[in-house]
């Protein structure tokens, strides 16, 4: 298994195709929490169950003040496709040109298949991941890991503030 | 390995012994095939292990990609308050392929439960808020797709079919001897 870029590392910025005009950089998400889950292949059985997953719990992820998107070098309208099929609510990302590009930037290319390996991050509202976990390709890691890392950044971060409201009181 | 967050309780679907060596906690969706599929090998499963085994089944419906699967399984809710949660749970897989709205109504009669209640307990959502509690325990514990099992409050990785469960089953039975 890969070697993936391990937290307090800053998030290697990208600009990738989102749609088949629209072009979406990392700071542009500047201020945000962003969940970046790269994935082999659409269409594959695993990975489906994984973004269906992950598409009925946007809610959950959204209230923690995050935006997920998925990742695979298939081509955008390949995504287009695999996201009407499957009636996802949130963004897939190109990694197709240069191929595994962005993924290779995050420790998450499998250059001996030359897809994405099951990697999931997250990255906060500066730009520094916050957590990263790389599943075994067959197994699909669910939404659990994501949940308990933005939990734990919003509790550090009410943690800061009842802080600093002390210090000032 | 992701663990069973959320222990097995009063409000639980339970099926089998009370002093069982195993525990399997089952969590699914009422629309999905592999569901079903699964459906027939638990039933199997429970024939084969008897009162050693406890079985529990919680709901994860995947509504975004099966529109039946939530009032199946508030549907099923509305069977358990009457005391036929089971029996309304091995209708729906039965009748899996043309699982509708409609079909719920006709199975609910096909219990001698009040179809009118129904209804209104579907339109009112009045089970929803108990079904989407077994959703989130379910994210919380790393169900990862349906079915998802947990045995002796472990996720199963691997297969759902006969001799895949009946292995993992028993290795938890010898690796963890009932204290």
């Amino acid at each position: 298994m890969a070697q993936v870029l391990a937290p307090g590392t800053p998030a290697p910025n990208f600009n990738l195709r989102v749609t088949p005009d629209q072009m979406l950089s990392l700071k542009e998400l500047a201020g945000r929490r962003v969940v970046l889950a790269f994935y082999p292949a659409d269409w594959s059985p695993v990975c489906g169950d994984q973004l269906a997953v992950y598409n009925q719990v946007l809610p959950e992820f959204r209230s923690r003040g995050a935006d997920l998107f998925g990742i695979s070098v298939d081509g955008v309208w390949c995504h287009q496709a695999y996201a009407q099929a499957r009636n996802l609510r949130f963004a897939l990302l190109s990694d197709f040109h240069p191929k595994g590009g962005v993924a290779a930037a995050y420790g998450a290319y499998r250059e001996s298949e030359g897809v994405c390996e099951r990697a999931l991050f997250v990255i906060d509202e500066k730009g520094v991941i916050a957590w990263s976990y790389c599943s075994p390709i067959a197994v699909n890691p669910g939404a659990d890991g994501i949940l308990d890392a933005l939990d734990r950044m919003q509790e550090k971060e009410s943690h800061g503030n009842s802080k600093s409201a002390t210090v000032s009181a | 390995m992701a663990i069973l967050k959320v222990p097995l309780s009063a409000r639980d679907h339970v099926i089998g012994g009370e002093n069982a060596e195993v525990t399997v906690v089952e969590y699914g969706d009422y629309e999905c095939p592999h569901c079903a599929a699964a459906h027939v090998v638990v039933h199997r499963i429970l024939q084969q292990f008897g009162d050693r085994l406890l079985f529990a089944f919680r709901h994860f419906p995947l509504t975004e990609i099966h529109p039946h699967a939530g009032p199946a399984a508030e549907a099923a809710e509305f069977a358990d308050a009457h005391g036929r949660f089971w029996d309304m749970h091995n209708s729906i897989y039965a009748n899996q392929p043309r699982l509708s709205v409609p079909l719920l109504f006709t199975l609910a009669g096909a219990l001698k439960l009040s179809q009118s209640e129904l209804q209104d307990a579907l339109a009112t959502h009045r089970y929803a808020q108990r079904v989407q509690s077994d959703f989130l325990g379910g994210v919380r514990s790393g169900v990862n797709g349906t079915p998802t099992f947990f045995i002796n409050g472990q996720r199963h990785d691997g297969g759902y079919a006969f001799p895949d469960l009946v292995s993992a089953i028993t290795r938890s039975m010898t690796s963890q001897p009932h204290a």
